[in-house]
């Protein structure tokens, strides 16, 4: 009788502990969704007299663009909300005073009319002049508003006519003002000079920049962003690293930005508990032209300067960012006999050892990304060996050679006893 | 004792056929599973695109691109990541890099593999390769030994001409690894895997797309606790072996031991 209840028993306590294990999660699963406001793209399409050239696939680059443009409307998913604005579009005249502030609203950024805007967009004609840092400036304008995604899709046939406002510059106080804007370029059948500047306002944001020289091309291209732009992105949240530990900001687990200037010292505090553990990681990006060697240093000290752990990096070539991380696990206090954890302040400080040449412009500071995550304190290794377990042919010879040692032993002990035995 | 002999003989076939075969070091099951994957890159750290490993990733990008991916590592794999790029008709010159980095953003060091190559003009493409050190399960802070947790991967075109910005490529990448069994087993164990943002996830299960989080692939049997190892075979068939040679050794000495007619006892 009980053999057989016993396996009963122990299939109730089975079916608890899954019960319990399957109730659990459901019951945690309480947490609110975050609300994030709908990404929001601009569209910004090059409008000047020089996309009448007829060099994409036989038609005129302003052609293609309008065809790309009635396909990527049809594409865009719903919840991207879609604006566009043209550059050049409306004075032919030749002052260059009027012809930079030459820059339109065609369709205003929110939910997207699809005929609306396809009507919009084939009034267009080429015509004047290529205001693209104005019109950055504008589009970045026209995104305001909200914690979703912005994106702006610039595309052009030509470089910035309106010197000396650089666009590059442009976008680089764009993405400063940390509203997480990333500007991605086109070049319509571009040269040299003009892949460079689109490139270099793509970088400066943490965009792409594609040259393009056919028509399925570009709208392939221009989809594949606004699709980008609707994937949900963890948005970092903006903080201001201080000069010393003393006056740093207190950092949470999370994701942040800063701007980090070139020499400059960047300080945060994270707060830990006995047993925790702290994961931190930084990468700061050049945004601008910056030497070929560079690094980055992330420290892990004391309230009292004593180094804790510290990461570092460096590497030379192109780059867009450079990055480390640490982690370092507060012990636990076994001496510790008050009722209130004991909390340690760890300093993080950031330094860069970018470099650029004279004439690159210094501020704002180069972006700086920080995650930090703090999680309970790993499992400390006793033994390098997994529980100190071994393995391999010499563990089982070793092993074999002893019991056998022993049995010899052990057969030669009993054996003698069995004499002392018998003598007796 | 015949059935002793016997069992014993048995068991010790057994013990050295199992020891071996557990140590063998197996690939990735689902080495010829590669369609769906994605079909694009993410443009830096925080929009990598995650990838499963055995997945095929593929990308349209344009040169001067920096191409990010993820995907999960356990303890016990070395991954090895493969990168394929092809490159336009004309072109100059041009160096391409595949760079791994942990879940702390640590650039991670390659074995073996080309990493970095030179695509002179002409060529319709690089293949590029990373060997990393097997994942530990546990290292020291001060270390960086890869851990458990998430990786990235980052493909860009270290040096290009001016001429070359913005040109179409194709890239693929593709991440396998190898179980590296119980030589790579450690004590220690982490609390959770090295993936970025795991302190500020929402608690809930749910695979909701709604929500963003940094890195949210995990792999296919979930994360290990780290406490399995082939070293368990190995320790206990060793011990099973030293018993069965303890018990040879006592035969061989132990004599004829009591006569028969004595009752024990006495």
């Amino acid at each position: 009788m009980i053999r057989r209840t016993r396996p009963v028993a122990g299939a109730i306590a089975l079916l608890a502990a899954l019960t319990a294990g399957i109730a659990f999660p459901a019951g945690a699963a309480a947490g609110e969704p975050t609300g994030q406001d709908a990404p929001k793209v601009d569209l910004v399409l090059d409008v000047s007299g020089s996309m009448r050239a007829k060099d994409i696939d036989g038609q005129s680059r302003m052609a293609a663009a309008k065809q790309a443009f009635n396909e990527v409307l049809d594409a865009t998913p719903e919840e991207v909300q879609l604006g566009i604005r043209t550059l050049g579009a409306d004075y032919a005249g030749d002052d260059r005073k009027e012809g930079c502030k030459d820059t339109a609203q065609l369709y205003p950024v929110g939910p997207l009319d699809r005929t609306e805007a396809k009507t919009a967009v084939a009034t267009l004609v080429p015509t004047g002049w290529t205001p693209i840092g104005p019109a950055l400036l504008k589009a970045a304008d026209d995104l305001d508003g909200g914690d979703g995604s912005k994106r702006i899709v610039l595309i052009s046939d030509g470089e910035d006519t309106c010197a000396p406002l650089d666009p590059c510059e442009v976008a680089r106080e764009i993405a400063a003002k940390g509203i997480g804007l990333t500007i991605d370029t086109l070049g319509l059948v571009p040269n040299a000079k003009l892949s460079r500047q689109l490139s270099c306002i793509a970088e400066a944001t943490g965009g792409t920049y594609t040259s393009v020289e056919h028509q399925d091309e570009l709208t392939d291209r221009v989809n594949e962003l606004v699709d980008r732009a609707a994937e949900p992105v963890v948005t970092p949240v903006a903080t201001e690293g201080a000069g010393s530990c003393e006056k740093a900001p207190v950092l949470t687990s999370g994701l942040y930005t800063d701007r980090e200037e070139f020499g400059q010292q960047r300080w945060y505090r994270v707060e830990l508990l006995a047993g925790q553990e702290l994961r931190a990681s930084v990468s700061v990006a050049a945004d601008r032209a910056v030497r070929p060697d560079y690094g980055v240093l992330m420290r892990a000290v004391t309230v009292h300067g004593r180094e804790i752990v510290r990461g570092e990096a460096t590497g030379n070539g192109r780059t867009d960012v450079v990055s480390t991380g640490l982690r370092h696990p507060e012990p636990e206090r076994d001496d510790d006999d008050s009722d209130k954890p004991a909390a340690e302040t760890v300093c993080l400080g950031v330094t860069t050892s970018f470099s650029a040449d004279a004439g690159v412009k210094t501020t704002p500071g180069l972006p700086l990304e920080l995650t930090v995550d703090v999680v309970d304190g790993p499992d400390d290794a006793s033994d390098v060996a997994s529980f100190g377990l071994g393995r391999g042919w010499w563990l089982l010879g070793a092993l074999v050679v002893t019991g056998f040692l022993a049995g010899l032993v052990w057969g030669w002990l009993s054996r003698w006893r069995v004499a002392v035995w018998r003598t007796n | 004792m015949r059935a002793v002999r016997v069992l014993s003989a048995a068991l010790l076939t057994l013990g050295l056929s199992a020891a071996p075969a557990a140590a063998d070091s197996t690939p990735s099951p689902e080495a010829s599973a590669g369609s769906g994957g994605p079909t694009r890159a993410g443009t830096s750290f925080r929009t990598a695109t995650e990838v499963e490993q055995g997945q095929t990733a593929t990308a349209r990008a344009s040169t001067g691109d920096y191409l990010y991916w993820s995907f999960p590592a356990d303890a016990g794999q070395r991954p090895t990541v493969r990168a394929t790029v092809k490159l336009p008709e004309s072109h100059a010159s041009e160096t391409w890099q595949v760079d791994v980095y942990d879940g702390l953003r640590r650039r991670q060091a390659c074995q073996y593999g080309a990493q970095t190559r030179t695509a002179g003009p002409g060529t319709t493409g690089v293949e590029l390769a990373c060997v990393l050190r097997t994942v530990r399960a546990w290292s020291e802070p001060w270390a960086n030994d890869p851990l458990p947790g998430t990786y990235y991967v980052r493909l860009t075109a270290l040096e290009l001409s001016a001429d070359d910005l913005g040109q179409p490529v194709d890239a693929e990448l593709r991440v396998e690894s190898k179980e590296m069994g119980g030589a790579a087993a450690v004590d220690g164990s982490l609390s959770e895997p090295l993936v970025p943002g795991v302190a500020s996830r929402p608690e809930e299960e749910s695979d909701d797309s709604s929500s963003a989080v940094l890195a949210g692939l995990e792999p296919e049997d979930g994360w290990t606790s780290g406490w399995w190892s082939d070293r368990w075979i190995w320790t206990a068939v060793g011990g099973a072996l030293a018993a069965l040679a303890g018990v040879f050794g006592y035969r061989l000495t132990r004599g004829p031991g009591r006569p028969r007619h004595v009752p024990p006892g006495v």
